[in-house]
Order: C-alpha cells, then sequence, then structure tokens
C-alpha cells in the first residue's frame, strides 16, 4: 500500500490497494527523468483530455440537479442555463404532495420499501453467504469442492433463463404482492459472487489463530464470529454496499411480483412518477436526483471498498 | 475432529446447498419441462411437443430482437472496453487530481437503471434534450434520437458508454499490475511510447480485456430495464431486444411456454458466445505464471 501512495505522490490512497502486492518497487517515474519539455507537454494535454471527459461524463448527472431547480418554463430555455435564473426550490417539496396514498405522501411509502427490502436482504445476503464462504474456504469436508463450483456455475448462468419458472415458484408459494421474492432466496447465498469474494478474503486470512482455537476446543461458528468476521471488515464492508446496491436499484424483480403501489420500491414508484409526470421535467428529475443520492452518498463515503471490490472482481478473473 | 469439521462444514453450507435447490437447480429443471408445455395461468399446461422450439425460428420478432440485441452488444461492447481502457491509461499516468477524475467517470455507474433512463429520456428529446442542443450549437442536424429507427440503438449505446466506470476500474487495476521493469527494459530498446503500449500494455492487460469482454456480453444480452422504460421495444421494434420479448411473452402474452423457449434460446446463445470466447482466448490472453 505504502508503494502506491508513494508513486502516486499526493492524496491519492484510496485506490490499487488490491494489486499493490504485484507492484514492483518504485521507481523513480520514467518520465521524470529526462526529456522534461516532452514529457510536459503529453501530461499536459493528458489533462485537458481528463477535464473535457470529465466534463462530458458529468453532464447528465449536472442536468439532473439544475433541471430539478428549475421553472416549468426554464427547461425549454436554449442555450441551456447551468445556474437557474430564478432558483426554484419547490420541485422538492412538490414531491411530497404528488401520488398520495392514504394521506401519505408515494414517496415516503417508496423510499420505506426500497430500504425495508435491501436491507433485509443485505442482511441475508452476509449472515448466508459468511457461513457459506467459511464453510468452503476453512473447514475440510468430502463434498466441499463439488459445491464450491456449483456456486461459481451460478454466477455464469443468466438470471434470465429461470426468470418465469422463479415467477411461478412465486406464485404458487403465494409470495405475489409481498416483499418475500425480493427477500427470502437472498437468506439462502443464492449469489455465488458473495460466496466467491468472501471465500478469496477469507483465504488471504493467517490460519494460526484459527488453529489455536481450535485447539483450545472452540467450535466453528465461535472461530468464525469471534475471530474471522472481525477481521474481515473490509470484506463484509464491499459485500454490503455490492449487495445494498443492488437491491437498491432492482426494477425487474419487483416489477414481477407486486402490484399494489404501496409496495412499491423507488425504482417502480420512479416509473409510476414518470408516468403521471411526463411532462414535468423539474418535478421528476427532482425525483431522480432524491433515488440517486442514497447511492451516491454511499459511494463517496466508501469509495475505497467499492474500488477495491470491482478490482477484486476483475483480478479475480485472471 | 475431522469428522465434526465434516459435520460443521455441511452444516455451515446448508444456506447454499438449500438456495441451489430451491433457487436454482429447480427453477432450471422447471423451466426444461415449461418448454415442451402451451400454458396461459388460466387452463392447465398441455403438453405440445417441440412446437415453441419451431416457432422460435417462424416467429419474425425473434429474427428481430436477435437482431437488435447482437447489433447492442457486438457493436457497444467493444466501444465500451475501448472507452473504458482510454480513461484508465489517462488515470494510469498519475495526473494530479486522479481520485476527482475517477469519481467523476464512475459515478454514472452509481445511478440506479431507473433513474438514468428517466435521465437518459430526457437528455435525447428531440426538441429540448441537451443532446440535441449540442449538436445544434456544432452546426449538426438534430437527430430524433429515441424515434427514429435508425438512431434508436446508438442512442441506447452512448448510454451505456455513459456507465463504464467499473469496467475502466478493472482495467486501471490490471495497468497497475504491469511490472514498470518491462517498460524500462522496452524504452532502454529504444521503443516508442506507442510501441510500448502496443507490445507491452497490450498483452499484459490481456486477460483484464479478456474478463471484461466476457462479462459485458453476458450483461449486454440481457438488456431490458432501459429499453423497457424509455422506448418500450420501439421506434418500429428498433429496440426490442431478447428480454424485453421475453418479457411481454411471459407477462403479457402469458405464454410461459413460449417465455421459457426464448429464455433458453438466449442460455444457449449466451453460453455459445462464452465458449466461443474462451476458445478464441488461447490465441490472444497472455496468462502470466503470476498469482492470481
Amino acid at each position: 500500500m505504502k508503494k502506491v501512495r508513494r508513486l502516486d505522490g499526493t492524496a491519492m490512497t484510496a485506490h490499487a490497494d488490491t494489486s499493490s502486492a504485484r507492484q514492483p518497487e518504485p521507481k523513480p517515474s520514467r518520465r521524470a527523468r529526462g526529456r522534461l519539455g516532452r514529457g510536459f507537454s503529453v501530461r499536459s494535454l493528458i489533462h485537458v483530455c481528463l477535464l473535457a471527459l470529465g466534463f462530458v461524463f458529468s453532464i447528465p448527472l449536472l442536468w439532473v440537479i439544475t433541471t430539478s431547480f428549475k421553472g416549468q418554463g426554464g427547461i425549454f430555455t436554449y442555450p441551456i442555463e447551468w445556474i437557474p435564473d430564478p432558483i426554484v426550490w419547490s420541485n422538492y417539496p412538490r414531491l411530497l404532495n404528488v401520488l398520495t396514498f392514504s394521506g401519505w405522501p408515494g414517496i415516503v411509502f417508496f423510499f420505506r420499501n426500497t430500504f425495508f427490502i435491501s436491507i433485509l436482504a443485505t442482511v441475508g445476503t452476509l449472515v448466508s453467504s459468511i457461513l457459506v464462504a467459511y464453510s468452503f474456504a476453512r473447514l475440510q469436508w468430502p463434498e466441499r469442492n463439488f459445491l464450491f463450483s456449483l456456486s461459481l456455475a451460478t454466477m455464469m448462468l443468466p438470471s434470465v433463463v429461470i426468470l418465469i419458472p422463479t415467477f411461478l415458484l412465486f406464485r404458487d408459494l403465494k409470495w405475489l404482492n409481498t416483499f418475500m421474492p425480493m427477500i427470502v432466496p437472498f437468506w439462502f447465498a443464492v449469489q455465488g459472487f458473495y460466496i466467491f469474494l468472501l471465500r478469496q478474503f477469507f483465504l488471504g486470512l493467517p490460519a494460526e489463530l484459527e488453529e489455536a482455537a481450535r485447539i483450545d476446543g472452540a467450535n466453528s461458528l465461535r472461530i468464525l464470529w469471534g475471530i474471522v468476521v472481525p477481521l474481515s471488515r473490509p470484506a463484509i464492508v464491499t459485500v454490503s454496499i455490492f449487495s445494498f446496491l443492488q437491491h437498491y436499484n432492482e426494477f425487474l424483480s419487483p416489477l414481477l411480483y407486486l402490484n399494489a403501489v404501496e409496495k412499491f420500491p423507488m425504482a417502480l414508484g420512479m416509473r409510476m412518477f414518470q408516468g403521471t409526470y411526463t411532462n414535468d421535467w423539474p418535478l421528476m428529475m427532482a425525483a431522480t436526483a432524491t433515488f440517486i443520492l442514497p447511492t451516491i452518498c454511499l459511494f463517496l463515503m466508501a469509495q475505497r471498498h467499492f474500488i477495491q471490490g470491482i478490482q477484486l472482481t476483475g483480478l479475480a478473473g485472471r | 475432529m475431522a469428522r465434526r469439521q465434516a459435520w460443521e462444514g455441511r452444516i455451515f453450507a446448508l444456506p447454499f446447498i438449500l438456495g441451489f435447490l430451491a433457487f436454482w437447480l429447480y427453477p432450471m429443471s422447471y423451466s426444461v419441462y415449461l418448454v415442451f408445455q402451451d400454458w396461459d395461468l388460466l387452463s392447465p399446461p398441455s403438453f405440445v411437443g417441440l412446437d415453441n422450439i419451431f416457432d422460435l425460428f417462424r416467429d419474425e420478432s425473434i429474427g428481430i430482437s436477435l437482431g437488435n440485441t447482437s447489433y447492442y452488444t457486438f457493436i457497444g461492447v467493444p466501444l465500451q472496453l475501448v472507452l473504458a481502457l482510454a480513461l484508465a491509461l489517462l488515470l494510469n499516468v498519475k495526473v494530479r487530481g486522479l481520485a476527482i477524475y475517477r469519481t467523476l467517470f464512475y459515478l454514472p455507474a452509481m445511478t440506479p437503471i431507473v433513474a438514468s433512463a428517466i435521465v437518459w429520456l430526457q437528455i435525447l428529446h428531440p426538441e429540448f434534450g441537451i443532446l440535441n442542443s449540442f449538436l445544434r450549437n456544432l452546426g449538426i442536424e438534430p437527430v430524433n434520437w429515441l424515434f427514429d429507427p435508425r438512431a434508436a440503438k446508438p442512442a441506447f449505446i452512448l448510454m451505456t458508454l455513459w456507465g463504464v466506470g467499473p469496467q475502466m476500474v478493472i482495467f486501471l487495476a490490471g495497468l497497475q499490475g504491469v511490472p514498470q521493469s518491462l517498460y524500462e527494459a522496452a524504452e532502454i530498446d529504444g521503443a516508442s511510447r506507442f510501441q510500448r503500449f502496443l507490445f507491452i500494455t497490450i498483452p499484459m492487460i490481456s486477460s483484464i480485456t479478456f474478463f471484461n469482454l466476457v462479462v459485458g456480453v453476458i450483461a449486454s444480452f440481457q438488456v431490458f430495464t432501459t429499453a423497457f422504460i424509455m422506448t418500450r421495444g420501439g421506434p418500429q421494434n428498433a429496440t426490442l431486444f431478447l428480454v424485453l420479448y421475453l418479457y411481454r411473452n411471459g407477462f403479457q402474452y402469458f405464454k410461459m411456454g413460449y417465455a421459457s423457449a426464448i429464455a433458453w434460446m438466449l442460455f444457449v446463445i449466451i453460453v455459445a458466445f462464452t465458449v466461443i470466447q474462451f476458445r478464441l482466448a488461447s490465441r490472444w490472453v497472455y496468462e502470466e505464471g503470476a498469482p492470481a
């Protein structure tokens, strides 16, 4: 980790933690030596490119923010006003007055449902995947490798194949129009990716502590809870974030399984807003901004874990 | 002790064993059964033999959606990879403010897909969308993006390009894993910047490229939400993708058997392409003996 920091120079500590082990001893950058003039111009060119691309990539989200502070007429001005004049604050409060059910703003229902589903599904993913991953990583039992390869196989399976039968299964279980289809399967470690990620992390932990505890007579559950889990915080945080976001974003399952509007999560609620207020762009963009805000906050707070998790996935593919 | 561990191991893995049986194996087998049935959920299912599979070949919409999905995948994914690699190369130079740029490039991928569909619906609006106002500024004729059958798929691909952040991060990790000593040796031998890129960087990150390609193709073949929200398959079926057509058959026309047949067709296509890519991989992917 230190090496990477030195290479980067400044505040860049977040990235490359996972790959640092593979980094050779840092040499002073080859650009730093000699040919200063040319190196400098290439560097400025790169800066210009990055600035331009960074701006282009930001446009859609900037557009969301500025539109959400415009009046109805403001969106039709040309050229675009990036800073609205006047700034209209009322679009956000307006969200609370539209699509109301039994006296409550729809958006309150939508967010409550989204958080309820996402949190319960994430907790289930964590509990089940940690148990399974630990079993696959550390416990010795005959069928282990076969089952582990099965869990890897589920990673490659396009889930679309089981869309129809899964729907019929939940229908037979009388789970339609409940949150069960969005929550229960995840308590059964259905996502090989998380098992894989945690297993890899567990394998990287020193085994001595566990062995000592085992000789002292501790059972696997105590070892897992008392030793492995506290040491695995980074991996657990990564899995939590990925899982939470996945459920926060999920669109197809609620679309298939829910029909009562007051049970809709935000992803479906957004579509209702869009259907009802198609032409009220400022209102739509206020709803969008509200929907996006938690994911962006999560990213900014836990950026390091994201990057690590993503890189781990990618490097695992090697 | 070993026996105790064997039992603990199985018990710990029980969630997966049960989950696999209930939510993977059972649906998969059920799906095979459904392929040979005609079932609208109202009357009992009836056995129709291979009719659903024959229908796949007769159905014009299958050809259309297969074509659309292939276009979206085989033009979209390579462009995504090129853009992601270009961004990663730029970020790999260790310029100042790298963290900020990386955040800017990554944030779009954090946008929930429903939200980005709604945002792009406005960006691509023919009259008031910003994309067309930029084009007008440049003196280019505005495009009817989502209302023009020729422009709709490129518009969708443009949207996916906005979300290449994760692929970029993976490329960046790969670039950082290339030993500096190789570049230094090449530089001493007089290799130009471009030669170093072509003969060191590209081969050294080929396994990362391969990973991004395989994952990208699998994901791209399953595109649904954006088309469902933005165009509902239109204009003139230009964005009728396979999963959207599957959804229609299953949940609008209630043809459970036929929808399952489409699902298996999609499955076979995805597996076939994945296998082909793995076969071709030995020709261009450089496997270093290094630990993963």
